[in-house]
């Protein structure tokens, strides 16, 4: 199991250096860094600082060695549209999109795998049919287009919730939190129900699909065999083997949330790191977009890894089998 | 059918006998046989020729600025506009544009993007999925190991990324008209990796089995074995996948430029329409969002639920 | 009422509706099954053998259902009643031995909890007395240290002590009725002489009636009181199985036999016999059999299906072999 384990550390290692790579060569090679970083009046006296300054006048190796060095410590150097270090913009408006991706995801999680259990226990039921054919709705309707939806309903029609923005927010520590005032809370359903529908959606039928490939399986067929009632096939027999392949997409679905967020935080106005990416793609604040990129590979990865961990909490068999070396 | 006509065709040509043979297969019992599927391709055929034929069916050119009036700004549907007297079928916009000719450029543009970036995925996918199955070792190695670290990340985080590099290498000049084609390259490359694996996959079961081999034994090259012997077997997954990926693609087409990094406001898709007609949702002028947006729907819809039936239709295990 | 079988099947019918028609996997079948036997049910594959298990515990996958005919169970009707009460009966009165110990055993549940979990679903008894029933049965089967053995996962048992595992599952409510379907196959040889042995053994001293599904004629012959021959869905020949061996009045099944390396034939040449099972979508007029029969006569093509009953109720034929005064020329 250690093995194992150090194996998919060192995996993650890598995959975060090749995108540390894509991030660096965003830094050096789109667009003149000088060029973006002094205005138009600009002596070569300062053009050489800052080359030097920067490193530029260094070996690709060292530059990139000093990038990855420079990131690890969360120092992303300045934006170009801000001015400021990206690191403080990022962590300002990183609180937002995390609320709204943890609302989300539980959303998406708890309705996915029940509505998906449903389906598949009630198959040829007329409820779930109708769940299937508008999940499939859910799955062609672009996020931003559920988001105006919402919006046109919710705010313009019925004028029940805000449209825009975050509402009032608490400052604790570093985190300021939107979960502890009414006019937060309120500002937070729409995006969130935007955000998670579509990965319920994708959850649903996920779920549904492994459930029942799971209860066609012999250990079904022979617990039927034995009168066992089929609550108990369903929720102790089949779920748990259910879970096991739905773990790892679930954990990945949720991961892609985060980057999900960009769309719903742009259709909301949401302050969150999301909208500051798409302005960045927009304006092209390159610092800006290759923090961002690090960041939610980061955590990506992380996911990843927390992911992997979990089979061997759920699989007995795995316990077994992976410590030996297999995989 | 009785026995008279049919030994009368069986006489003229082979062609109607391979029709009807067609129409009786398995595959077009199950697509007789499926309502939605026939409904769906309806309006995909019905959107498509709409788009391909945009000029002439549209009343108006919505890029002649010549045409324009700022005076028929904001008339709604069928009503008579106030000052010129006009009528136009699905209104107009803020800039008096005809919503209905706007929304056939727009769906041009939507499934331009949508069909060039698909075969660019499927162009890339293929040729690496082959060549990563057959060759195999370090080739294969590096080939899905990258499509792995690309699985990491959601595609359209991956398109935006790219949309945003090349963005910055372009000239700012040079953007509007570019833009088009950016998206195409974003989107493309953003979607590759289902062709890689599942073609990769076929192509490691084919390799093996015994006419590949007695291909090799009389000496064909291995591009003409890649090309002749193992393509045709991963024609059906590439389908189903394609199919599922144009209705991705549009989608991802429509986000882009709703989010503003995608089709200028010059050469609106119908992502950019819906962005423009977003900004009236609260003054009341709901058609210039509705319309475009209920046109996406219908696309993507049909083009999905069409891709859903046909991967049960081939692959009737997965049911 | 001591005579009653435990099961009794009446000229049972099951259907599979599709798109080129009704298809009959079983097709008037009918046998009882005494407490303490051990039927045994042969047929290539396809001759609807574990269709008619199936049909009896009530598991046909839809669209399959029954669609004419009786099974009774100790004399009371199953094949009407509600879903609700024929789960009941499952695994307390009828059990079901599965072909394959690998994928028959939940691989996330211990062999412990899916042991407790069935005997508390049937008997009323508390958590440690199931416990305790448990070990019993899998010391009944024959695993080694049971006590120890009980939390352990399936994959931590060979394929051979798992098929003993789905035994002790099977038997673990007390059921009188077994239902083995291909219990051996998915075995190593040297492991399928214990498994039978351990059906016949339990078969002894329960009383419980086995219904034995298989495709080999070898554990037939060891194991099984009588045999059912099946072919395309039909009975062929019901009767002793010493008598069916020795004197088979089928030509199926005689055909059958002439295939077969018994240990007990000696070095007599083995034969095929020549061509293959109809589909059941396309069954010849007349006798089943009649295309690859060599005493096939006008009137095995003619005729309807020859049935046990219409002819001497050993032998669905109408011109049975091994007959004294012998009509065949």
């Amino acid at each position: 199991m250690l093995a194992y384990i150090i194996r998919r550390v060192a995996q993650s290692a890598l995959v975060l250096l090749v995108v540390g790579l894509v991030a660096f060569a965003m830094f050096r090679f789109v667009g003149d860094p000088i060029e973006n970083m002094l205005g138009q009046e600009r002596t070569l006296e300062d053009v050489e600082r800052l080359r030097e300054n920067l490193g530029l006048d260094q070996s690709f190796l060292v530059q990139y060695y000093r990038f990855l060095e420079n990131a690890v410590q969360g120092n992303f150097g300045l934006s170009f549209r801000q001015g400021r270090p990206v690191s403080d913009i990022l962590l300002e408006r990183l609180p937002a999109t995390l609320e709204l991706a943890f609302v989300s995801g539980l959303l998406a999680l708890l309705g996915g795998i029940a509505l998906g259990i449903f389906t598949a226990i009630r198959k040829r039921g007329v409820a779930a049919n109708i769940i299937m054919t508008t999940s499939l709705i859910g799955v062609s309707l672009p996020t931003f287009l559920i988001g105006i939806l919402l919006i046109y309903v919710f705010s313009v029609e019925l004028g029940w919730l805000p449209s825009f923005g975050r509402g009032q927010t608490v400052q604790i520590g570093g985190w300021s939190t939107g979960f502890l005032t009414q006019s937060g809370l309120q500002a937070l359903v729409l995006p969130a129900i935007t955000l998670g529908l579509y990965q319920m959606t994708l959850i649903m039928r996920l779920v549904r699909t492994e459930m029942l490939e799971v209860l066609r399986m012999d250990y079904i067929r022979f617990a039927r065999a034995r009168g066992i009632k089929d609550r108990a096939i369903n929720f102790r027999h089949a779920l748990k083997n259910t879970l096991v392949p739905v773990i790892t997409i679930t954990g990945l679905q949720l991961g892609s949330i985060i980057a999900f967020a960009i769309i719903t935080e742009t259709v909301f106005q949401w302050p969150g790191v999301g909208l500051l990416f798409i302005n960045a793609v927009q304006f092209v604040d390159i610092p800006v977009m290759a923090a961002y990129l690090m960041m939610i590979s980061v955590m990506f990865v992380g996911i990843n890894l927390i992911v992997d961990m979990l089979y061997f909490a759920i699989d007995p068999r795995l316990r077994v089998d992976r410590t030996a070396g297999g995989h | 059918m009785t026995d008279a006509p049919l030994s009368e065709t069986q006489i003229s040509t082979t062609a109607p006998s391979r029709m009807k043979r067609m129409w009786d297969s398995d595959f077009m019992w199950s697509f007789r046989h499926a309502p939605v599927a026939i409904v769906s391709a309806i309006i995909v055929v019905f959107l498509v020729l709409a788009a391909v034929f945009a000029p002439l069916i549209a009343p108006f050119d919505p890029f002649n600025p010549a045409t324009l009036n700022l005076l028929n700004g904001f008339t709604p549907p069928g009503e008579a506009n106030a000052f010129t007297g006009d009528t136009f079928f699905l209104g107009t916009d803020d800039q008096g544009r005809d919503v209905f000719s706007t929304i056939l450029y727009g769906m041009r543009i939507s499934l331009f993007v949508g069909f060039s970036a698909v075969l660019l995925a499927m162009l890339i996918g293929v040729t690496l999925g082959l060549i990563a199955g057959y060759l195999g070792g370090w080739t294969e190695t590096i080939i899905m190991r990258i499509a792995d670290i690309q699985l990491t990340f959601p595609s359209i985080l991956v398109a935006m990324l790219i949309f945003g590099i090349a963005k910055g290498v372009t000239p700012a000049e040079y953007r509007d008209q570019m833009a088009i084609w950016v998206l195409i390259l974003a989107i493309g490359l953003s979607d590759w990796v289902q062709f890689a694996r599942v073609v990769r996959g076929t192509t490691l079961v084919e390799k093996n089995k015994e006419y590949v081999q007695a291909a090799k034994l009389i000496g064909r090259s291995r591009f003409s074995i890649m090309l002749r012997h193992i393509l045709p077997n991963v024609l059906n997954p590439v389908l189903v996948i394609a199919t599922i990926s144009l209705a991705l693609a549009i989608i991802a087409e429509a986000t882009l430029s709703f989010l503003g990094v995608g089709a200028p406001p010059t050469k609106p898709s119908l992502g950019t329409l819906i962005r423009i007609g977003q900004e009236f949702m609260f003054s009341g002028e709901w058609w210039i969002l509705l319309f475009p947006a209920a046109t996406l729907l219908a696309l993507a819809l049909s083009i999905n639920l069409l891709g859903d039936w046909l991967r049960d239709a081939l692959n009737p295990r997965l049911r | 009422m001591t005579n009653t079988p435990i099961l009794s099947v009446r000229d049972l019918v099951v259907e599979i509706p599709t798109r080129h028609g009704i298809l009959r996997p079983v097709d008037q079948v009918s046998y009882d099954i005494h407490a303490g036997e051990i039927l045994g049910v042969v047929g290539e594959s396809g001759a609807g053998k574990s269709m008619t298990g199936n049909a009896v515990i009530g598991l046909l996958d839809p669209p399959a259902h029954i669609t004419s005919g009786e099974v009774l169970l100790k004399g009371e009707p199953i094949h009407d009643i509600s879903r609700d009460k024929l789960r009941r009966l499952r695994g307390r009165h009828m059990g079901m031995v599965f072909q394959d110990p690998l994928t028959s055993l939940n691989p996330l549940l211990t062999v412990g909890e899916q042991l407790t979990e069935t005997i508390q679903e049937h008997l009323n008894v508390g958590q440690s007395e199931a416990q305790k029933r448990a070990i019993a049965a899998l010391e009944e089967v024959g695993i080694p240290a049971a006590a120890q053995r009980i939390d352990s996962y399936p994959h931590e048992f060979s394929g051979g002590m798992r098929q003993r595992v789905v035994i002790a599952l099977a038997l673990c409510a007390e059921p009188e009725l077994v239902i083995a379907d291909e219990p051996t196959t998915a075995l190593d040889v040297s492991v399928q002489a214990q498994i039978v042995a351990l059906l016949k053994r339990l078969c002894r001293e329960r009383g419980v009636a086995v219904m034995l599904v298989t495709h080999d004629m070898g554990v037939i012959a060891e194991a099984a009181d009588r045999v059912a021959v099946m072919y395309a869905g039909r009975l062929a020949e019901l009767g002793p199985v010493r008598d069916v061996i020795t004197e088979a009045k089928h030509p199926y099944t005689s055909g059958l036999m002439a295939s077969t390396p018994l240990a007990s034939q000696g070095q007599k040449r083995l034969r095929q016999i020549p061509g293959a099972m109809p589909r059941l979508g396309a069954l010849p007029t007349g006798c089943a059999f009649n295309p690859r029969c060599e005493f096939a006569k006008d009137r095995c093509r003619q005729d309807p299906s020859p049935r046990l009953d219409t002819c001497d109720g050993r032998a669905a034929c109408w011109f049975p072999l091994n007959i004294k005064e012998d009509t065949v020329a």
